[in-house]
């Protein structure tokens, strides 16, 4: 079937604009290109974004695009549906020269699109965020059934009528995919679409695409999960720098090869440490119990969790089972009745503000980075002010010292890597990885003895990654007690010491990662409570 | 004291004093769900009144006034859309610009006819419903003005919730991005919604100067453009509460004209800022009351597409 034929290859870091269409010449069952870029080029200013970059993706294939943050993806993605214009080469569709002069245009042919960062509206409903996505005035009662519908085709679980503000970014990602699916795409490309999935709900999404490709759609996947590659696709585009690099067959690749091409060098794994002392408690909640609040946050029932120096202690779960309020709860941005229900090093803190918490030494990274980590449109050094303000070396007597703002701001630069353009850009210019290590940056150079990280690299490329997870276990080395708070389970697999599960405002007692499983913590995030995982790892 | 001829004249004429207040921020509130703030409804309210009146008073149709005043609003709002929305220059800078701009052009046109005067919009009839008492002439006795701006609460509430179009304006407002990746033309829309509001800022000038006070002044307007805005952020962008809003303010400046007339020696200064002071109070109150339920998300904010 398609693909097969393909013999995996790899040029060096030169353009070679027509590798994607005059290839491969084998035995000629290679489906016909539906949408095909040719050689396109695109700068901002000095950077240049893509370096004569040709991709073409096939009737009933699923295209893997490959490459770390910065590589050009995204610039690629957005000039083959429209909302980027090419400054040389060319878009073909069925073979034909086409321009896409805006996203509209891209859409009448059929190229539906799932971006990486939701083009939802928060205070419309589903119905009517896909409706917007649609072309035509279906009548939104009409158009709910049809949702229905392929929610119940697809297992996509979405409720029609429930306002997209108030749903979890596992769900918002199923209404960007509902919503592109009910167009009826030709060609469906799909942005980091596990990211925020369970085990089960990436492989109903790989059972989704199968389908669709079964259908003769084509499909482009694009995606840090090189075995999720591996699996699910026939063909594989690499970039790096702006620049294509390869054209592979993912299937005949190992991910350390696939990896190689992306980095262009090995990419560490974290390193996990075999023994260490456990101090002690850092953190200690006890019968934490929380309203939800009506539209966002789900409720909180009688959460119990001790967390010592020395430990990374993970909590996976589906998103929107109170994950969020649970972090709120820790940062002190809600506050409950309780002051006892939360004891930070020793003192309560159930009572206390997020400056105050801070103040005792708590580090906290929420999940979205723009807008409730850092401020979009502020430079990056005031927005390490934002979480270090009450520390009492930056700000004197009401007055921000600049040097040491400076200083400090230098130091997370260097010391966590973090790349940019400028010498001060505003925290929305950066890309998430870079952006996530700057946050990360900011909160470790407290020094904490509690740090709280919500979704640590969603959206992040596998050496920005890498590089976060290794810091935080590096943080626990030297005494801290870390919780991370993460929707994707090979994550918390790879660098926890201990996992409990998050159901319905539920937690169970976390379980050392060596005596549970994969398929023993689906379980209990599929909201069998108790504490399955345990028992799981008994019976094995 | 009074009796029901008195307090249906009174009812006729509150009714009177919400239509102008309750058209301009209708207008204004679809333009604000695009996600532009226009400061300018008063200078565009103004500039419907003077055009209004000098067209209807030259060629003596009053709806030839009406229309004239209603492309005023629109030229003078299309003035701040291309400001705003393709030049995405400050909107509130450019809202007040344009305010000031409407009230130094509306003195111009209206020099030639201070001291002159036109009869009035004349009052629809319906023989029988009319002649109720108390709500009669309230209800069944208003001028053309009266009825249109019901017809448009209704056009605009029913329209924003229920129709495609009105869902795009909505979604615009909500986020310029979002709707800009999913292809809409984002700052066509908001120029239309930014006329709609210049047209409605125009009629609402009209009823001024045609029907409620059948005469030009140059400052007849008084700050009902200002008050129109803060209806619809105290309405918390809903149309059904501007209603509430624009009867409330329109009852309390009626009444207290009635109050200043039986002399309990309140001083009238305060009397006067009576209805301003009562919206306000109870705007806030409905805002307090229905928390979270905010701005558009994107109002205010310019849109500037990548290429």
């Amino acid at each position: 079937m398609p693909g097969e034929v393909i013999s995996g290859k790899a040029l060096s870091g030169e353009a070679m604009p027509d590798i994607a269409t005059s290839d491969p010449a084998a035995s000629g069952a290679v489906p016909p290109a539906v949408l095909e870029a040719i050689g396109l080029t695109k700068r901002f200013g000095a950077l240049v974004a893509n370096d004569h970059v040709s991709l073409a993706i096939r009737a009933g294939e699923t295209h893997a695009l490959l490459g770390e943050n910065g590589a050009g993806k995204s610039t690629l993605v957005k000039m083959m549906c429209g909302l980027l214009q090419a400054d040389s080469g060319e878009l073909r569709f069925a073979g034909e020269p086409i321009t896409f002069p805006d996203p509209a245009a891209s859409r009448a042919k059929g190229i539906g699109v799932v971006f990486q960062h939701f083009a939802l509206f928060d205070a419309l409903t589903v119905v009517e965020n896909v409706a917007l996505g649609l072309p035509g005035r279906e009548p939104l009662a009409a158009l709910a059934a049809r949702i229905e519908d392929c929610v119940g085709r697809y297992g996509l679980e979405v409720e029609p009528h429930r306002r997209v503000g108030e749903l979890s970014v596992g769900e918002r990602q199923r209404v960007e995919i509902v919503r592109c699916l009910l167009g009826d795409p030709r060609v469906l490309i799909l942005d980091e679409p596990t990211s925020v999935l369970t085990p089960d709900e990436s492989e109903s999404l790989f059972r989704t695409v199968d389908l669709l490709t079964a259908e003769g759609r084509a499909v482009l996947f694009i995606s840090h999960k090189l075995d999720e590659v591996r699996r699910l696709c026939q063909r594989a585009t690499v970039l790096r720098g702006g620049k294509f690099i390869a054209e592979v067959d993912p299937r005949r690749e190992s991910s350390a090869s696939l990896a190689r091409l992306m980095v262009g060098a090995e990419v560490p794994r974290t390193p996990r440490v075999a023994t260490h002392e456990l101090g002690e408690p850092r953190l200690l909640i006890k019968n934490l119990t929380l309203k939800g609040d009506g539209s966002r946050g789900s409720a909180l029932h009688a959460i119990n969790l001790e967390i010592r120096a020395g430990e990374i202690v993970g909590i996976a779960g589906v998103a929107g089972n109170g994950q969020t309020t649970l972090f709120e709860a820790l940062s002190g941005e809600r506050r409950g009745e309780d002051a006892e229900a939360i004891v930070i090093d020793r003192t309560p803190a159930g009572a206390l503000g997020p400056t105050e918490r801070r103040a005792l030494k708590a580090g906290f990274v929420p999940e979205e980075r723009l807008g409730h980590a850092a401020a979009p449109d502020m430079r990056l050094s005031d927005n390490v002010l934002l979480t270090t303000h009450g520390d009492g070396r930056i700000v004197r007597h009401g007055v921000v010292r600049h040097s040491v703002l400076n200083a400090m701001f230098a130091d997370i630069v260097k010391r966590f890597d973090v790349r940019f353009g400028g010498k001060d850009p505003k925290a929305r210019r950066l890309s998430g990885g870079n952006l996530q290590k700057f946050v990360i940056g900011r909160e470790v150079l407290r020094e904490p003895v509690l740090l709280v990280v919500d979704q640590p690299t969603w959206g992040v490329d596998a050496a920005a990654a890498g590089f976060i997870r290794t810091t935080l276990r590096r943080k626990a080395a030297e005494g801290c007690a870390v919780l991370v708070i993460s929707q994707d389970l090979d994550e918390l697999l790879e660098f926890t010491d201990r996992i409990a599960v998050m159901s319905e405002g539920r937690l169970t007692q976390p379980v050392p990662v060596e005596e549970t499983s994969r398929e023993a913590i689906g379980l209990a995030m599929g909201g069998a409570h108790g504490a399955p995982a345990q028992e799981d790892a008994d019976a094995a | 004291m009074l009796d029901t001829v008195m307090i249906g004249a009174v009812l006729a004429s509150v009714v009177a004093a919400a239509t102008t207040l309750l058209i301009a921020s209708l207008g204004e509130l679809v333009a604000e769900r695009a996600g532009t703030l226009n400061l300018g409804v008063e200078g565009m309210m103004i500039i419907g009144a003077a055009v209004g009146y000098a067209t209807a008073y030259s060629s003596g149709s009053l709806l030839l006034g009406t229309l004239a005043a209603v492309l005023a609003g629109v030229a003078l709002s299309l003035v701040f859309a291309v400001l705003t929305v393709w030049l995405a220059a400050n909107q509130v800078a450019s809202g007040l610009a344009t305010t000031i701009l409407g009230l130094g052009l509306a003195g111009l046109i209206g020099a030639p006819f201070v001291g002159t005067r036109i009869d009035a919009a004349p009052e629809l009839r319906i023989p029988g419903l009319t002649d109720l008492p108390i709500i009669g002439k309230a209800v069944f006795g208003q001028d053309a003005f009266v009825y249109a701006s019901i017809a448009l609460l209704v056009l605009v509430t029913w329209g924003l919730a229920r129709t495609r179009t009105g869902l795009v304006i909505r979604a615009v407002g909500e986020s310029h991005v979002a709707a800009h990746a999913l292809g809409h033309p984002v700052r066509r829309i908001r120029t239309l919604a930014v006329m709609f509001g210049g047209a409605c800022a125009g009629l609402a000038g009209a009823q001024l100067s045609l029907a409620y006070t059948p005469f030009w002044a140059s400052d007849m307007t008084a700050g009902r453009g200002w008050i129109a805005l803060a209806l619809v952020v105290f309405s918390a962008w809903k149309p059904l509460w501007l209603l509430a809003g624009a009867y409330l303010f329109g009852a309390v400046s009626i009444l207290q004209l009635h109050v200043q007339g039986f002399g309990l020696g309140i001083p009238s200064q305060l009397l006067s800022s009576l209805p301003y002071l009562a919206t306000v109070a109870a705007l806030v109150l409905i805002s307090a009351l229905k928390r979270g339920q905010g701005a558009p998300a994107s109002l205010g904010v310019p849109f500037v597409p990548d290429r």
